[in-house]
């Protein structure tokens, strides 16, 4: 019983980080169709910006991580205006073969400038753990999950009961309306990116601490967060966060429990899981069956 | 006087397909003013060029000047309204989100005087706009539309699937808004008994071209108009 509640908090751990990345895909899927498969490069990248803030820079973590927070940002937002706008026109395929190389661009730029080689990056939270009742809570994993899903709520927030947030959900549900009321919809898309790569920095900075820093720490998380957000169903925001923390006590349980799910066999599952969802509900725990004219 | 919208051989085009062959038209200050025509006769397009959802050659003036740029928001900014054909309202949203967003270019938005139009809309604010019925609908998107102190509201075919009555109920509620408010209308409608009942003026649109214009009067008691349109 007590190994069990400390599987599901530290499943819960996973699953949030999963879930901020899976909400970040959405974010942007919703309001373009467009998966953003450098959505885990970039939030690699920022991580690196923190770290050298910390490390070189003499930052304090939590000053790296909102100065992260702001720089990832822009970034989303610059990247957006430059880089994906032109492509508005195109085909959606066409801008995601463009994440596509803003992936790989990512990747090998990271190990350009810090080196491939794995770094430690500091954690916020101590290595102690509280005990409740025989259960060792580990503070690592609460304080994870407490900052990730405390910045989904922070987003949550703003979608909810801002006008920009409201013109946000407007504009990706009905973009010619929203336009027609006057709201410049383009420039909404790029803040959606900003919010996304900021979203994706908490993620990667969450994450650093356990699997150390690395250019290609995140892909196994960008997976999972795939899974997490076919899970939930690509167009729900709220399915994104739940299906990450399903996905990561689920993960966590079976490690736990079915000896054979050893950490070699984790992604298998998770994909396994994608494949089985894609099959049986394809729009997703949250998800509408969208009808499409053809 | 300068007429509050004034095109001026305005044409556009469907990638190959011309739907506008130099339309010129005018709406002033206050007025409303309908423009008729049969299916495909061009009477969407033509509100389509004005608020910047299509692509058009040729001058559209807002006050005298032209617009600054033809994008649907930079149009909406100068004070054009258009509720498209289909309302645009976004039906995953609530009433009361809808009217906000109709809101969003006013910074200090006055929802009363949009209640005193439309008092039923505040008992159902919490309501999925999707589920209200059509002409609740329409008469959101009018409320919506209002809510951004347009100077000119354009309206495309209000009527559409709507009952008798309520389409009554629609027309009264505009003529309300142009008479009361100042509000100039122009509106596009398949209907035109009802829409040379509230109009002051009247364009008839065939393929593209103005091909009568004239008072309601005028139209009503021309023969060709009369067995084209009225059916009688
Ligand atoms: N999106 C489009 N792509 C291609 N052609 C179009 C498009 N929209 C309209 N057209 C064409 O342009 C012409 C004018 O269409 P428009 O929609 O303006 O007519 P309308 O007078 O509003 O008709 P209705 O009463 O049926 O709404 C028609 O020939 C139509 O086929
Ligand atoms: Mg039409």
């Amino acid at each position: 019983m007590q190994q069990f509640f400390q599987q599901l908090v530290s499943g819960l751990a996973d699953g949030a980080i999963f879930g901020s990345l899976a909400l970040a895909l959405v974010l942007i899927y919703k309001a373009t169709e467009v998966i953003n498969f450098a959505q885990g490069e970039m939030a690699m990248f920022t991580t690196y910006i923190s770290w050298s803030l910390i490390t070189h820079h003499g930052f304090s973590f939590w000053e790296a991580f909102f100065a992260t927070l702001l720089i990832a940002f822009v970034g989303g937002v610059l990247l957006q205006r430059t880089l994906i706008r032109p492509l508005e026109r195109a085909s959606v395929l066409t801008t995601v073969m463009a994440t596509i190389a803003l992936l790989v661009i990512f990747n090998g730029l990271a190990a350009w400038i810090w080196s491939p080689q794995l770094q430690f990056f500091p954690s916020p939270f101590p290595t102690t753990s509280w005990v409740i009742g025989g259960v060792h809570i580990s503070k690592q994993d609460l304080g994870t999950f407490g900052v990730t899903i405390g910045c989904v709520f922070v987003l949550w927030l703003f979608f909810r009961f801002t006008k920009l947030g409201l013109a946000m959900r407007a504009g990706a549900l009905n973009p010619a309306a929203a336009r027609l009321l006057g709201v410049r919809t383009s420039w909404l898309l790029a803040l959606g990116w900003g919010f996304a790569a900021a979203l994706g920095a908490v993620s990667g900075m969450m994450v650093a601490p356990t699997v150390f820093l690395t250019p290609n720490m995140m892909q196994a998380v960008l997976i999972y967060a795939f899974a997490a957000a076919v899970l939930g169903g690509l167009e729900s925001p709220i399915g994104a966060v739940v299906g990450g923390l399903a996905l990561g006590v689920m993960l966590n349980m079976l490690g736990t429990y079915v000896h054979p799910v050893t950490s070699e066999l984790r992604l298998p599952v998770a994909l396994g899981v994608l494949l089985v969802v894609l099959l049986i509900k394809p729009a997703g725990l949250f998800g509408r069956v969208v009808v499409r004219r053809v | 006087m300068t007429p509050l919208l004034e095109l001026s051989e305005v044409s556009a085009r469907y990638g190959q397909v011309a739907a506008l062959h130099g339309v010129s038209l005018t709406v002033d200050e206050g007025e409303m003013v309908a423009l008729l025509g049969a299916n495909g006769a061009g009477k969407t397009t033509t509100l389509r060029a004005v608020s910047g959802t299509v692509r058009k050659s040729g001058d559209v003036l807002v006050a005298g000047k032209r617009l600054r740029r033809a994008t649907p928001e930079s149009v909406a900014r100068d004070g054009v309204a258009h509720v498209p054909e289909g309302r645009g309202i976004f039906s995953e949203l609530t009433v009361w989100e809808n009217l906000r967003m109709g809101a969003y270019m006013v910074r200090r938005p006055d929802f009363k005087v949009v209640l005193d139009y439309f008092p039923w809309l505040e008992s159902r604010r919490n309501q999925q706009a999707g589920t209200l019925s059509g002409g609740e609908q329409q008469m959101l998107a009018l409320a919506r539309a209002f809510l951004a102190r347009p100077r000119l509201l354009m309206l495309d075919e209000p009527s559409l699937g709507l009952a008798p009555l309520v389409t009554r109920e629609v027309f009264r509620v505009v003529s309300d808004l142009n008479e009361k408010e100042g509000l100039a209308v122009l509106v596009v409608e398949q209907n035109a008994a009802t829409a040379l009942a509230a109009a002051q003026r009247a364009y008839v649109l065939e393929t593209g071209r103005v091909v009568v214009t004239g008072t309601a009067d005028e139209l009503r008691s021309n023969d060709a108009v009369r067995t084209a349109y009225l059916g009688y």
